[in-house]
């Protein structure tokens, strides 16, 4: 399936090449208020239409962009830096009081409804691409802690463990030294779907207005701010929608691509 | 069995105990005190310490964890600091709203994903099979609140349909209840179709590999009739484990579907509840839905293990 691969590294590099421009050219000033010019519909000057304000849309989509990146790709971090040394901890000493601690630590993080907990986070430290990020990166840690302990564990039982082993190395070198390289390629995989699953979750708590505060452009409040206008100017909420949508779409591709791609023998499996 | 039940049931136990306390710390590290957040900016701090002492406030932390604890267990959730209300009998209102809108949205969601998964199973790698996981793909990258606004867009504002948002009650009868949570409960059942459906095709695909299937073929039966007779049955499993861990993740995730529609559930009563910083509502709300979480999620698990005995030796 490398037809995948590539639509949806398509996608997700059209997304970022967005969101890196803006940072040295948008089309507008994405914060300049121009009213005579308001809810216009895309057209040659302004590609996307304008917004009630006569912002340009398609500067704040692009710098949109960089606001659902940044807070999706640091709660993959969050996820990734605590859950797999965690994962690896729990592989290497399986069946101890660590490992089990790890185990139902994660249980229980799973166990709470996610979005929930994400609201309560923000409403309680203050609404904020920050506490977003901490509150999306939270339930990353047990889903990467997870996939790394259950590929550690098939690892550690092979020879090439062993005679690292023999040769006198701590299980902790070996873990970063044998272990990681080897599960690297389902974290790379599990890190682009957990990346889009962020993008969503960026987008829902900025809708709710607990996400990036204004004037900081995010998707997920071009939504808000379209609800009530969704009725005479529809390309207010169709066009952030639609950049949602495609930035998912492309990292899931990608994602699905990655998976089949690094692993041959899904290739054969799926077919 | 016995044995399994009963380290689950611990566990269970042990995660809402978890859960309850983390809860409580998350709300107590919250700014702002809800007495003097009620009594406005001018209040004389003796009428802050009278209502303080009112609400229960002035005693220890560990002792409010004890009492919020013991008084849940007994059905009492406090009483709303804002509304003045009992929050069970808030709960209580807003559930008619919320649970019928899961269960709706569960229906829905299985009666997309069945015959969209089997469909696709049945014909891998055709057309047909692209064409319903490219859907998949696609429900799976729309938010769930863009899709509502989509649907009140097309089905409330330009065709008149559906109204746009509220919710009529069930006082006018069923249908009339049903007919305003239509739109919340596709918007939410959207999503997990897509989950749902790739799961039913991963499951009946691995199914078919399986020898049962080749000796029925063997024996005679055509494909199609192996796919209903066997294939389906065995497939049911995991996919029924879904449904389960689906029906928990609906109740929680309406929070914002209710936003979008203005539904009276308990999504929007966290919301005005933590605007209004009446932390005893939230605190309640939340752990409510935690409880309801965890709590299928073991039944889901017991379930599975009474289905799949193999599952009863692993942890």
């Amino acid at each position: 399936m490398r037809r995948n691969l590539i639509l949806g590294g398509i996608l997700s590099s059209l997304v970022l090449l967005a969101a890196l421009i803006s940072f040295v050219w948008t089309p507008y000033d994405h914060a300049a208020m121009n009213i005579p010019d308001k809810l216009q519909i895309p057209n040659a000057q302004h590609w996307f239409g304008t917004d009630h304000f006569g912002r340009d849309m398609f500067s704040m989509i692009m710098v949109g962009a960089r606001t659902s990146l940044a807070v999706a790709l640091l709660a993959v971090g969050i996820g990734m830096g605590l859950g797999v040394p965690l994962g690896l901890a729990a592989a290497a000493r399986k069946g101890s009081w660590l490992d089990e601690l790890i185990m139902r630590g994660n249980d229980l993080v799973f166990a709470f409804p996610s979005l929930i907990i994400a609201i309560l986070i923000t409403a309680v430290f203050g609404a904020g691409a920050g506490n977003a990020i901490i509150a999306i990166g939270i339930f990353n840690i047990p889903v990467f802690a997870r996939i790394t302990r259950g590929g550690a564990l098939s690892l550690w039982e092979r020879e090439f463990i062993m005679a690292a082993r023999v040769a006198g190395k701590s299980s902790t070198r070996i873990s970063y030294e044998h272990i990681l390289p080897n599960v690297a390629n389902l974290l790379i995989v599990q890190g682009t779907i957990q990346f889009s699953l962020g993008i969503l979750a960026e987008a829902g708590l900025s809708y709710v207005g607990l996400g990036a505060q204004p004037p900081t452009p995010s998707w997920g409040r071009m939504l808000a701010d379209a609800q009530t206008m969704v009725s005479f100017a529809p390309h207010l909420a169709l066009i952030p929608g639609f950049a949602i949508i495609l930035t998912v779409l492309g990292l899931n591709l990608m994602g699905d691509g990655l998976r089949d791609w690094l692993d041959p023998r899904l290739r054969v499996r799926r077919a | 069995m016995l044995r399994y039940s009963l380290k689950r049931l611990l566990s269970l136990l042990i995660s809402l105990a978890v859960a309850s306390l983390v809860i409580f710390l998350v709300i107590e590290v919250a700014p702002g005190d809800p007495a003097s957040y009620m009594l406005g900016m001018n209040a004389q701090p003796d009428t802050v310490a009278a209502l303080r002492a009112e609400l229960g406030l002035d005693v220890s932390k560990t002792d409010r964890y004890l009492a919020w604890v013991t008084g849940m267990l007994q059905g009492d959730f406090g009483t709303s600091y804002t509304y003045r209300t009992p929050v069970s009998q808030m709960i209580a209102v807003r559930l008619w709203v919320s649970l019928p809108l899961a269960l709706y949205a569960l229906t829905l969601s299985t009666l997309i994903a069945f015959p969209a998964g089997i469909y696709a199973a049945a014909r891998r790698g055709q057309a047909g099979d692209v064409a319903v996981m490219g859907a998949t793909q696609l429900g799976v990258a729309i938010p769930n609140f863009w899709f509502a606004m989509m649907l009140v867009l097309i089905f409330a504002i330009n065709l008149r349909w559906f109204g746009a948002g509220g919710f009529a009650g069930w006082e006018d009868g069923l249908l009339t209840g049903l007919h305003s949570l239509t739109l919340p409960a596709i918007a939410l059942a959207l999503p997990q179709a897509a989950i749902l459906a790739r799961v039913m095709r991963s499951a009946l695909l691995d199914i078919l590999g399986e020898d049962f299937m080749r000796t029925a073929r063997a024996k005679g039966l055509t494909r199609r009739q192996t796919l209903w007779r066997h294939g389906l049955r065995n497939a049911l499993i995991p996919v029924l484990t879904i449904i389960g861990l689906q029906f928990s993740f609906l109740l929680a995730g309406a929070i914002i579907i209710e936003q979008v529609f203005y539904l009276p559930g308990l999504g929007r009563l966290v919301f005005q509840a933590i605007s209004s910083r009446d932390l005893i509502v939230v605190e309640s709300v939340v752990m409510l839905l935690v409880f309801a979480v965890i709590t299928v999620n073991f039944l889901v698990d017991l379930a599975y293990a009474a289905v799949d005995p193999r599952l009863r030796s692993r942890t």
